[in-house]
């Protein structure tokens, strides 16, 4: 129980800290962040088993979050048939068209030696077949995008449940992670970092710039929940009934019947978007708990252990035997896949697919700071980071604004220092998190929950 | 004539942005490979110190604007410049002193200097945006045009007209001056050898008696130098934006890779390599084969590899396909 002491204590102030924002500003708020948070955390154990179980630098987390965003889309959103009759054919030619160029190559590469020979058989073959796929598929597309362009204008998906996506996500994730890795893997640690940043900002421009996949930079909106709508809760009886039990007390004190009846509307209308947000939440949690048990699981079970060995020393593994490549190819897909998943999650959460909104500074670097601050090679520290970077990246415009405040209140209201000041209040979200990552760096640097392996 | 008409053209279009912007990516990688070589870690940081510095100089070019000193027929902000090195230098050493040399005393390995520096880039973006805002700004003022493209087709007679805008000729200019100086700084000078010794192996360096902070305060000179120089010129020549500035960094990135990192000249080269191919595949050609090829073998379309979206992800292609085949890079710089 003792060593369990910091865990508990760190999650206790970090549940009080949100219901604290719930009682003071308001619930709709506090369970917006705690999705999120859940959503943070996800994307943490991911990127946390590839830091801290094996030492491997991922900076493409952005780009695995886009792939779940993408399956989103491509699970939820109903096929759009016209745009499959004008340009379906084009596509799925140009599909096998590379998958065949693919195969291709791989034969090319088995069959001759390293040489520059092969080297430029493969190029030949790579720029002949870019040439035939643009001159199948640029038709195909032009003729896709003029599909009703202002709502449509993309092959559409699935029309299966959103819930599939996250599980979907995972897997694009994890495909697109094989290949990055084949690739990236062998580099240095911070070479590693710099490649897969860069890779993973041409995945982002892809998704964002072929609107026939998933109309770009235009977004999708109106994904398909996976829990009610606000609308049909406020007009269902039962929900009504349980608001009304809930609030009995306070709606008994007032006497006049229409009075009465305006209150239990409005109550009606705040309660709707809690439940909501609740039915999310609980979604999220029991994600993040799965991920945890598993986890947590494989860090203690003897594969956890070959990983800490890679890890920790590298040269010594490979002599005992242990397939240091292999591993870490597998674990960097393990990783990114569990970012897709919380990429797809986040979509759900959202409603809408904004591809112009994954920026590295957002879903690679925060995420980064939230496993560092949290405790690298933690599962508990990683989400606790989640938690606490996330918190701290929304409150901080308002703390910032009340510290503003206090300290220039001796200062007239229309001072151009103090104004200037309150309008930036939002970028004190960057100062507040670069200062947590310095300080947590040099005086903790193993992060707030560390890692701790007791071998029973 | 159709033939000079088609050169014209791809020198107007492709060759003096591509040699513009390339200026402006080889002094930013020169910086990163400096700072990889010498303090031994990847800078993070790299697009926001330059933000800084450029944020400096714009605030100074505004001051001296309302004071209405100007420069004649070039742009104020080149008044600016040495004052904006200053501050950057400034800030370079203090962040220096407070950060990075804890790690370097300590000898942490690479990874976690690279980690700090994200760190710095966070705090660095934080008061660039609470100083000046997250803004496009445009600080440009003076003569915009070196040629216009009528006058040039009076000149000649030709039916392309070639452009040089002023921002071009400095950048170019600014750029050609500040590296030769630098190279006979690292290759003449004695204090530029011991930094190259320094950077090819530190402990021996120790012993035969350089003086490390004496290098490591110079590489941050240096840096801070090619920092403000860079990216007031790319401010110069689009707008400063401070998340354009961050964005930057990726391609600097893959500038200073494909050069061979740790390498200066590479990265100098490997500037133009990422400039030009970014430019010249993403280029239209269309009316450059309709200018060489007869009219029978004129090309409907636009006859363009890539559309200009694709910008960046041609640079990062270009580093995957070095990472893959090349790993120390074009120009052989440390081994991986």
């Amino acid at each position: 129980m003792m060593q369990h002491k910091n865990i508990i204590i760190a999650y206790s102030i970090m549940i009080f800290l949100i219901t604290a924002v719930g009682i003071l500003q308001s619930w709709t708020i506090a369970l917006t962040i705690l999705n999120y948070c859940l959503i943070s955390a996800v994307m943490t154990i991911g990127a946390n088993i590839q830091w801290g179980y094996a030492g491997l630098i991922n900076f493409g987390i952005m780009g695995y979050t886009a792939l779940g965003g993408l399956a989103a889309v491509l699970v939820n959103v109903p096929p759009v048939k016209e745009a499959w009759k004008a340009g379906g054919s084009g596509m799925v030619v140009s599909l096998i068209l590379i998958i065949f160029g693919v195969y291709i190559i791989r034969a090319v590469l088995r069959k001759f030696e390293n040489s520059k020979k092969r080297n430029y058989i493969v190029a030949a073959i790579i720029i002949i077949g870019f040439v035939i796929i643009r001159y199948i598929s640029g038709p195909a597309i032009e003729n896709i995008e003029a599909v009703d362009p202002a709502k449509t204008g993309f092959l559409g998906g699935l029309g299966l449940p959103i819930i599939f996506s996250w599980i979907v996500g995972g897997l694009f994730a994890a495909g697109i992670a094989l290949i990055v890795g084949k690739i990236a893997l062998g580099l240095r640690a911070d070479y590693l970092a710099i490649a897969t940043l860069l890779i993973a900002e041409i995945i982002v421009s892809i998704i964002k710039h072929e609107d026939w996949l998933a109309r770009g930079v235009k977004n999708v909106i109106g994904l398909k929940r996976p829990v009610p709508y606000e609308v049909d809760l406020q007009g269902s009886t039962w929900f009504i009934d349980l608001v009304e039990k809930f609030h009995s007390k306070k709606l008994d004190l007032i006497t006049s019947l229409s009075d009465r009846q305006d209150v239990l509307n409005q109550l009606v209308i705040d309660a709707s978007s809690v439940y909501v947000k609740l039915c999310l939440a609980g979604l999220f949690l029991s994600v993040v708990i799965i991920l945890l048990i598993l986890t947590q699981k494989a860090l203690y079970s003897p594969w956890g252990r070959k990983m800490r060995a890679i890890r920790d020393n590298e040269v010594a593994a490979n002599a005992m035997g242990k397939n240091v490549v292999k591993e870490h190819l597998l674990i960097f897909i393990l990783g990114s896949a569990i970012v897709g998943i919380a990429g797809a999650m986040m979509v759900t959460n959202d409603g809408l697919f904004t591809p112009g909104s994954y920026r590295p500074m957002r879903y690679t670097f925060v995420i980064w700071v939230m496993v560092i601050v949290g405790g690298t090679g933690n599962n508990f520290g990683a989400i606790l980071g989640g938690f606490v970077v996330w918190f701290l990246w929304v409150e901080a415009a308002p703390i910032a604004l009340f510290f503003i405040n206090f300290f220039t209140a001796h200062l007239e209201e229309t001072n151009a220092v103090k104004q200037h000041l309150i309008q930036s209040a939002a970028y004190f979200r960057f100062l507040l998190v670069g200062i947590g990552l310095l300080i947590i760096m040099r005086y903790r640097p193993k992060g707030l929950i560390p890692e701790k392996i007791n071998i029973k | 004539m159709d033939f000079i008409n088609a050169i014209i053209l791809l020198l107007n279009y492709t060759v003096i942005p591509a040699l513009t912007y390339g200026s402006q990516l080889a002094l930013g990688a020169i910086f990163v490979t400096l700072v990889y070589g010498i303090l031994r870690f990847a800078n993070f940081a790299t697009g926001d110190m330059m933000s800084f510095g450029t944020m400096v100089a714009v605030l100074l070019t505004f001051y001296f604007q309302s004071l209405g000193i100007s420069f004649g027929f070039l742009p104020t902000a080149l008044l600016t410049i040495a004052p904006a090195i200053l501050a950057m230098i400034f800030y370079m050493l203090f962040i220096d002193k407070f950060v990075f040399s804890y790690y370097r005393i300590k000898k942490s390995p690479p990874v976690q200097l690279a980690m700090v520096s994200v760190g710095v880039m966070f705090v660095t973006q934080a008061i660039i945006r609470i100083i000046i805002g997250p803004f496009d700004r445009r600080f440009f003022d003076g003569e915009k045009f070196i040629l216009k493209a009528n006058e040039f087709k009076e000149m000649t007679g030709l039916n392309e007209g070639l452009t040089i805008k002023s921002t071009q000729a400095i950048t170019i200019f600014v750029t050609v001056i500040v590296v030769s100086i630098m190279f006979w700084f690292l290759n003449k000078t004695k204090t530029g050898t011991s930094m190259r010794a320094y950077s090819d192996n530190e402990d021996l360096a120790l012993l035969s008696g350089i003086d490390p902070k004496k290098v490591v305060l110079i590489t941050w000179i240096i840096a801070g130098i090619l920092a403000t120089i860079g990216g007031v010129l790319y401010g110069l020549d689009k707008s400063y934006r401070p998340f354009v500035y961050f964005n930057n960094m990726l391609p600097i990135f893959a500038a200073a890779i494909v050069g061979g990192i740790g390498n200066p000249f590479g990265a100098f080269l490997g500037g133009y390599v990422i400039a030009f191919a970014e430019i010249l595949v993403t280029y239209a050609y269309k009316k450059f084969f309709t200018y060489l090829l007869p009219e029978a073998l004129e090309p409907d379309s636009l006859v363009q590899l890539l559309s200009t979206d694709y910008k960046f992800a041609v640079s990062f292609s270009i580093l995957v396909i070095v990472l893959l085949f090349r790993p120390s890079g074009i120009f052989k710089g440390k081994t991986l």
